[in-house]
């Protein structure tokens, strides 16, 4: 699995960093997202397809077959 | 007759305090794009599938321009929030936007907010010690589900929670469609602004550490930063966005769950689900206010109708949630719902600023209610429970709880 984040989409609404810690985290000087694992492994695939199903601003883009 | 053949109008009208009117199911299926009445006599454009409410509140072409002289007037005295001074000094689209929402969000990033889950903690434990004090039964919207989001936005932004019923009432003015009349509403909004003037000036003089003062020190557009107008009127905007929002969707998250006492026993075994309880109670509000309405400044389609530049549209997103075709069983609570993509705090760009604040409250909310009244229990039949008329967000008159 790839995770791709767009950052000029990125509303700061915190839900992948509440969802995914280990995956996202966002800017202490904006708020928008920071990607810290763009190949997750397994055990993180389950919260990060939530993350990317519930962004407000459609953000998150996962690639691979196992997306 | 059928909803598409009559204006219907708009609030619906209903009396069940936690179920939709029927009304919704039959619109989505069979009047997507829908003719409303306002409480102001003027016309507007309903829209209640998830798709399409979706699409709408991420499109620019919608705008928040509710004071544009064709669009039309929620209320008969003016548009409350939607069409006051606040919707035209912060800036409603483009880079000014952005920029405008990138130095507040980051005063509302789910870092901080679980840097402040402690602190949110011991306020619940304290109004939970003072409701248990008082006795049974108690009112919890008065008792927790006010109290609770005004103390902590009241701290963010550095102003005295000891002015909260000042607060209270300012923001009821704004929030309200249609209890006050416009000399009312004009001399609260006036009040509110001079008390905010006077706060900021004198932060300007004495920075403290909170939301407020950060954004005075950052300097003015020039430097990056906001005018000293945005500034009060993000102030004003702030509190009353986390005033009344979070505290009435407090009372409704402990009315649904107790409503089936099985949800709460549900919870009691197994906490681990408070998480997408809350995401599933913001799902499932069939009472959460008036909706979002948005101005269409371009000829546009949605669901196969046209919409002419100059429409006003309403979006429910209560409605939107309730879309079996988004939701599978969707009229069902399920404390387990993963994802939930419910449209609660809107989409796109322009979606809730303080959501990552609004779950994290919900959240302790709900743990520290689960771990200190484990045998909480509504103190009247649920059918008794009422709603808040006229509000532009939805709420409970009171939640009787007994332990």
């Amino acid at each position: 699995m790839k995770v791709i984040v767009d950052e000029a989409k990125c509303c700061g609404a915190g839900q992948c960093v509440l969802i995914a810690p280990e995956v996202f985290d966002q800017r202490d000087e904006d708020g928008i997202v920071v990607l810290l694992e763009p190949e997750p492994a397994e055990d993180q695939h389950t919260a990060v397809r939530e993350a990317a199903a519930v962004c407000p601003a459609a953000a998150i883009q996962l690639e691979g077959d196992d997306a | 007759m059928s909803v598409d053949e009559q204006v219907l109008s708009y609030p619906i009208p209903n009396d069940a305090a936690l179920d939709p009117p029927a009304e919704w199911a039959e619109l989505r299926a069979r009047c997507p794009v829908a003719h409303v009445t306002l409480p102001s006599g003027d016309r507007a454009t309903l829209l209640t599938r998830y798709e399409d409410v979706k699409q709408v509140l991420a499109d620019p072409r919608f705008t928040r321009q509710l004071n544009a002289p064709d669009a039309a007037r929620l209320s008969a005295d003016g548009g409350g929030v939607f069409s006051s001074e606040m919707a035209t000094i912060i800036p409603d689209s483009g880079e000014e936007h952005q920029r405008w929402r990138r130095l507040v969000g980051k005063w509302f990033t789910a870092k901080r907010m679980n840097a402040m889950r402690p602190a949110m903690i011991r306020i619940a434990e304290d109004l939970i010690d003072d409701m248990v004090k008082r006795g049974a039964p108690g009112d919890l919207r008065a008792g927790l589900g006010f109290p609770l989001p005004v103390y902590v936005i009241c701290d963010m932004l550095g102003v005295p929670a000891a002015d909260r019923d000042r607060f209270s009432y300012w923001s009821d003015t704004l929030l309200n469609l249609t209890r006050y009349g416009k000399a009312e509403i004009e001399a609260a909004q006036a009040e509110f602004f001079q008390y905010m003037s006077d706060l900021v000036a004198g932060k300007r003089a004495d920075p403290g550490d909170d939301l407020l003062s950060e954004l005075i020190t950052a300097g003015g557009p020039e430097d990056g930063g906001l005018s000293d107008i945005q500034i009060l009127v993000t102030g004003m905007a702030l509190l009353v966005a986390g005033h009344e929002t979070t505290a009435n969707m407090i009372g409704k998250l402990v009315s649904m769950l107790l409503a089936d006492r099985s949800r709460w026993e549900r919870l009691l075994a197994d906490p681990s689900l408070i998480r997408t309880t809350v995401e599933e109670s913001l799902r499932f509000d069939a009472n959460s206010g008036f909706g979002l309405p948005r101005y269409l400044n371009a000829e546009t389609e949605v669901s196969g109708a046209v919409l002419p530049r100059g429409t006003t549209v309403v979006c429910s997103m209560a409605a939107a949630n309730r879309d079996e075709t988004a939701f599978e069983n969707a009229g069902e609570m399920d404390l387990t719902r993963s994802p939930n993509p419910h449209l609660a705090f809107g989409s796109g760009a322009h979606s809730c600023l303080g959501q990552a604040l609004a779950r994290t409250e919900l959240q302790v909310v709900l743990e520290v209610l689960l771990r200190r009244l484990p045998t909480l229990e509504l103190a009247v039949p649920v059918e008794e429970l009422e709603r808040v008329e006229g509000l532009a967000v939805g709420g409970l008159r009171e939640v009787p709880v007994r332990w």
